[in-house]
């Protein structure tokens, strides 16, 4: 082999800078995403129904299925018309992203960006949806009142 | 490798039962979707075959008139304002006799007409060419008539611009979000995002709710909205009682959008 030494000195060099990121990670600690489920309409929800898992249908289905949910939500009410979701369970919901799933998450910084940013994901939801106001909401859970109407959205069709 | 016909036959057997239950075992792991869950319409909307609308023009007077129906409109849906008229968004605005009836006008017509401001707003065509234009079914027709958009799909190709004869539709040339009234911002209802056209809806979402659009509600009886379809519903009987015109007839694209011109007491006095 011609220029042997430099061939091997430069596929080394570039085997430990494609890898780097590998070596540099390796060992590091990094916590998997706990998303938090624990917003004053989600508690609510949950004593009202007297169960843990109150969401349209339940949480191993919405931790892998969710965006495929939202993708038949989204033709469904926009294309068909067809706005109410009867779930699993015979509950039904308001088809809405922002006055119904969001109602309930209000905490998209502990839910929705805490898996995302883990999986380097990034929706483009809210280019066009408005986000929760969540710099506001701490005070207002105190006050109560911002989150009454939201706690019905779960156990009742909300239109 | 040599190979036998019936080693052939056997390893060809084993792949295809292999393959055949793989995909079943593949199907049945995909098929995330769920048993029972159902989508049905709100019981409270409001239905039609085809929705309509006149406009009595005469009860439409001052700027002001105007003025409250587009604000009436643009500040729930969050249509931003841009300061620059090239990028301005427009669901529902005033425009002069000679564009809103091109080829209509004359040298000797009414000077009160010539100088009048007219609503226009999306036309809802029984067939519409921004429909037939769009390459991903972006926009498409409900069937209760009305000309919707999914913003998810649009992709900013601006044909049904190009084809709709009434300019009805805008494109967001800029982020549109640092335009809408923070304060007055309808958080119950989305924005639009940069590169996608948006256009009037005929408040889909508020017939979703048994509710009427909200220029009609704020219209103080000039606007009245009905069912085309429906021989016995009050915009057919106006439609049946007075004289109307639409919006460029000769394009053949249908508008639902009638206007009575000379008023006279035919359109309901209030709402």
């Amino acid at each position: 082999m011609y220029n042997g030494g430099k061939i091997i000195i430069g596929l080394l060099i570039f085997a430990a800078l494609v890898t780097s990121p590998f070596w540099t990670n390796a060992g590091r600690k990094v916590d998997v995403p706990e998303p938090k489920v624990d917003t004053p309409a989600i508690k609510e929800a949950q004593a009202a129904l007297g169960k843990k898992e109150v969401c349209v249908e339940p949480r191993s289905f919405m931790r892998g299925g969710h965006m495929q949910l939202l993708n038949q939500w989204r033709d469904s009410a926009l294309r068909q018309g067809k706005r109410v979701y009867t779930n699993s369970e015979g509950r039904t919901f308001n088809i809405s992203l922002q006055n119904t799933c969001m109602k309930c998450h209000s905490n998209k910084k502990n839910f929705c960006d805490k898996c995302h940013n883990y999986l380097a994901v990034s929706p483009y939801c809210w280019d066009c949806h408005i986000a929760p106001k969540e710099e506001e909401r701490a005070p207002a859970v105190a006050a109560g009142s911002e989150m009454a109407p939201a706690a019905a959205a779960p156990e009742e069709a909300k239109l | 490798m040599k190979i036998n016909r019936r080693d052939f036959i056997r390893m060809a057997g084993i792949t295809a039962v292999a393959g055949l239950t793989g995909a079943g075992t593949i199907a049945r792991l995909k098929g995330n979707s769920l048993e029972a869950a159902d989508y049905t319409p709100p019981a409270e909307a409001l239905k039609a075959k085809h929705w309509g609308m006149v406009i009595d023009v005469s009860k439409i007077a001052t700027p002001e008139d105007y003025q409250r129906m587009m604000d009436a409109c643009h500040i729930p849906h969050n249509v931003p304002g841009f300061d620059n008229p090239k990028d301005e968004i427009k669901w529902i605005w005033a425009d002069t006799y000679e564009h809103t009836f091109p080829g209509m006008e004359h040298p000797y017509m009414n000077p009160e007409f010539k100088e009048k401001n007219f609503l226009v707003l999306c036309n809802h065509c029984e067939k519409p060419a921004c429909v037939r234009v769009c390459p991903t079914k972006a926009t498409f027709k409900r069937a209760d008539g009305i000309v919707v958009m999914d913003y998810h799909r649009c992709i900013g190709c601006r044909f049904c611009m190009a084809a709709c004869p009434f300019g009805a539709r805008s494109f967001n040339w800029r982020d549109p979000r640092p335009f809408i009234n923070e304060a007055a911002m309808n958080r119950e209802y989305p924005t639009r995002t940069k590169g996608v056209v948006e256009k009037c809806t005929f408040c889909v979402e508020r017939l979703e709710k048994g509710e009427i659009p909200l220029c009609v509600e704020k219209s103080n009886g000039a606007i009245v909205f009905g069912d085309l379809e429906d021989p016995d519903s009050e915009i057919r009987n106006i439609l049946a009682s007075t004289y109307t015109i639409r919006r460029k007839p000769e394009l053949g694209t249908g508008p639902s959008i009638y206007y009575v011109i000379g008023g006279g007491g035919h359109v309901r006095e209030s709402a």
